[in-house]
C-alpha cells in the first residue's frame, strides 16, 4: 500500500537479470535430469534384453508344459513351476489382499487415533522386513507344527509380504479422495460404511489396484520365503501338504547348475516369469476398467449417442 | 481498516432480534430453530451463541465477511461437524420439534430431512448422472426402478437440469459443466425428499449465467422447501432471500427481512457492510 514507485523499481532491480544464463541453466538442469533417467534405465533395460535374448531360445511347447528332465540333460520343462507360481500368487492374494485392503480402509477412514498411528508405524516397518525372515516365521509357525512343507505356509509367507504394501497404498489412495465426496455422502444421510465402500472406494479404485499389482509383482519374484515353505518339487501340484514348485525356485535351482543347458532353461524360466507378471498386470488393469472403461468412455464422449 | 468495532460496541449492538422482525406473516411456522448455538474448533470459537429462527417455505440468507462463521453455522444445522474431530457444538438445533443434538436421535436419519449443497460442485466422480441423483436413495435401500426413474425426472426438473441431460442420463457426471454439476448436486440433494435445503455459497464457483439459473432454481424451490443459503454476494441475497442474517466474528449481528436489512439496517456494522465499506 505504502510502497512508493521508486521502491518498486528498486525491488525489480534485485531480480536476476541475466536471461542468457538463466536459459542455459534451465537447459542444463533438463539435460542432467534426462541423463539420470538414462542411467536408471540402462541396467533395467539391459536385464530385460539379456533375459529376452537368452531366454527366448529355451522356450518351446515342451518347455512350458513338461516336468523337469534329468539334471543337466536340457530336456523337460518348467510346467510345475508355472503352475505352482500361479497357485501361490493366487492363494497369497486371496489372503493378503482382503487383509491389506481392510487395514488400509481402517487407517484412512478410522485412523485418526493413537492405535492407528501405531499400526501405521509398524506397518511401515513391516513393509521393509527381509522376506527371508517372513519365510522363517512361516516355517516356524506352520511347517514345523504341521511337520511337513506346505503350500499354505508358502501362501502365508507371501501374504505377509503383500498386505503391508496393499494396506499402505490403499490408505494413500483413499486419502487422495477429496473430503467433499464424503461430506456429500454424509449430507445424503448415508452411513459411514456405505460412503466408504460405495463412494470413496470407487473413486480410489485405480490407486488401490496399482498397489495390489505392485504387491503381486513383488511376491511373484520372491524366492527366499518359498525355500523355507514350499521347498520346490519336480512334480505337478498334487496336494496342499507336499512341496510344490514355483518359478523363482526353479530359476534359482537351474542357474546354480554347472550345465549350460540348465542355465539356458533358467533364462527361459525367468522370461516366463516376467511375462506372467506383465500378463497379470494387464489382465487386472483391463478387467477393472482402468484402461477399458476409460477408453470406452472416451469413445462415447467423441460420439454422443443419439436417440 | 476503518474503525469497525471494539468488542464492547459489537455486543451492545448485537442484542438485536433473533427473529426476523416485522414478519408480515406471523402465522408462518418456523421450520428450524437454532438456540444458543456455540461452535468451537479446538480452542477457537467459530460461532458465538447464535439464536436464529428460520420461517418455513422461505429463503433465509446468511451474509458476512470471510471467516465470520456463517458456513460453520450452516454446517451445524445438519450435524456436519460430526465429521470434524475437534469441532464441538453447544446449544440446540430444533427441526420441527426434534432437537438434532439430542443424544437419543440418529443423526443419519435426520440428515435425510436436511439436504445440503456445497460450495464447490461435488458430484460423485465414478457415477453417471442418473446414479448421482439416486445415490442417496439407492444407497439407502430404495430399489424400485419405477420410483427411481420418477424421482430422477422430478428432481432434475426441479433443479432445472432435466432438459439439458434427459438424453444422456448414463453419461458420467464429471463430463458436465461446472454449473450443470452444481444443479446436479441440487437434484441429488432434492432426491432424498428433504424438508430443508442448506446451500453453502452454491454459486460462488459459477459464471453469471449458471448463477442466474441456480437462483431461478432457488426461487422455484422455496415454494416447497425451507432454504438457508450462505452467500458472499449481497446482490444475490437481495435477489433470492426473504430474510437475511448478518454475521460478524462469529456473532449474529442483525436478522431481519431482507429488504429492511439492506435499506434500513439498524446496526452500524450491518449498515457499513451492506454499503460495502468493509468485508
Amino acid at each position: 500500500m505504502s510502497t512508493t514507485n521508486e521502491k518498486r523499481q528498486e525491488y525489480r532491480a534485485l531480480f536476476k537479470n541475466n536471461v542468457k544464463k538463466r536459459l542455459l541453466v534451465d537447459k542444463l538442469v533438463h539435460i542432467v535430469i534426462f541423463a539420470f533417467v538414462i542411467i536408471a534405465i540402462i541396467p533395467l533395460g539391459s536385464i530385460l534384453v539379456e533375459v529376452f535374448k537368452n531366454g527366448i531360445t529355451a522356450i518351446s511347447y515342451e518347455f512350458l508344459t513338461a516336468t523337469p528332465g534329468s539334471i543337466g540333460s536340457g530336456d523337460g520343462g518348467i510346467g510345475p513351476a508355472i503352475q505352482g507360481t500361479l497357485i501361490i500368487i493366487g492363494l497369497a492374494s486371496l489372503i493378503g489382499v482382503p487383509i491389506g485392503v481392510m487395514s488400509g480402509i481402517f487407517l484412512s477412514e478410522y485412523g485418526d487415533n493413537r492405535l492407528a498411528r501405531n499400526i501405521r508405524f509398524f506397518n511401515d516397518v513391516f513393509m521393509e522386513f527381509p522376506s527371508i525372515v517372513l519365510g522363517i516365521f512361516a516355517f516356524l509357525v506352520i511347517v514345523l507344527i504341521l511337520g511337513h512343507f506346505s503350500v499354505w505356509a508358502g501362501a502365508f509367507a507371501l501374504s505377509l509380504i503383500m498386505f503391508p504394501i496393499v494396506a499402505r497404498t490403499t490408505e494413500e489412495s483413499l486419502k487422495m479422495v477429496p473430503m467433499t465426496y464424503r461430506e456429500a455422502g454424509t449430507a445424503l444421510g448415508l452411513k459411514k460404511w456405505v460412503i466408504t465402500f460405495r463412494i470413496v472406494i470407487s473413486a480410489a479404485k485405480s490407486g488401490m489396484i496399482t498397489g495390489i499389482l505392485l504387491s503381486v509383482s513383488r511376491i511373484g519374484g520372491e524366492t527366499a520365503p518359498l525355500i523355507m515353505t514350499i521347498l520346490g518339487s519336480s512334480q505337478f501340484f498334487s496336494s496342499m501338504d507336499v512341496p510344490m514348485d514355483a518359478l523363482p525356485l526353479r530359476i534359482w535351482r537351474l542357474s546354480l547348475l554347472p550345465y549350460e543347458s540348465s542355465q539356458l532353461q533358467g533364462w527361459g524360466a525367468a522370461l516366463v516369469l516376467i511375462f506372467i507378471i506383465i500378463g497379470i498386470n494387464l489382465a487386472i488393469r483391463y478387467h477393472f476398467g482402468n484402461g477399458n472403461a476409460m477408453i470406452s468412455r472416451l469413445i462415447k464422449q467423441r460420439m454422443p449417442t443419439k436417440r | 481498516m476503518t474503525v469497525l468495532s471494539t468488542p464492547a460496541q459489537k455486543i451492545n449492538n448485537s442484542i438485536d432480534s433473533q427473529i426476523p422482525d416485522s414478519m408480515s406473516h406471523v402465522e408462518k411456522k418456523f421450520k428450524m430453530i437454532a438456540e444458543n448455538v456455540t461452535i468451537h474448533y479446538g480452542n477457537t470459537m467459530g460461532v458465538k451463541n447464535v439464536t436464529m429462527k428460520f420461517p418455513e417455505k422461505s429463503v433465509t440468507a446468511l451474509i458476512g465477511p470471510s471467516g465470520c462463521g456463517k458456513t460453520t453455522f450452516l454446517r451445524c444445522l445438519n450435524r456436519m461437524h460430526d465429521m470434524t474431530k475437534n469441532a464441538k457444538v453447544e446449544g440446540k438445533v430444533m427441526l420441527d420439534d426434534i432437537d438434532l443434538y439430542d443424544k437419543s436421535i440418529d443423526p443419519i436419519y435426520h440428515r435425510r430431512k436436511v439436504g445440503m449443497v456445497f460450495q464447490k460442485p461435488n458430484p460423485f466422480p465414478t457415477m453417471s448422472i442418473y446414479d448421482n441423483v439416486v445415490a442417496g436413495l439407492k444407497l439407502n435401500g430404495v430399489k424400485d426402478k419405477r420410483i427411481l426413474d420418477e424421482i430422477v425426472e422430478d428432481s432434475l426438473k426441479m433443479a432445472y437440469l432435466w432438459d439439458e441431460v434427459k438424453n444422456d442420463l448414463k453419461k458420467s457426471a464429471i463430463e458436465l459443466s461446472g454449473g450443470q454439476q452444481q444443479r446436479l448436486c441440487i437434484a441429488r440433494a432434492l432426491a432424498i425428499q428433504p424438508e430443508v435445503l442448506l446451500m453453502d455459497e452454491p454459486a460462488s464457483a459459477l459464471d453469471p449465467i449458471a448463477t442466474q439459473k441456480i437462483e431461478e432454481t432457488i426461487m422455484e424451490l422455496k415454494k416447497e422447501y425451507t432454504i438457508i443459503i450462505v452467500t458472499h454476494n449481497m446482490q444475490q441475497a437481495v435477489r433470492v432471500s426473504d430474510y437475511t442474517g448478518f454475521m460478524y466474528l462469529g456473532e449474529l449481528i442483525e436478522f431481519r427481512e431482507t429488504k429492511k436489512l439492506f435499506t434500513d439496517p439498524k446496526n452500524e456494522l450491518t449498515s457499513k457492510y451492506v454499503q460495502g465499506q468493509f468485508g
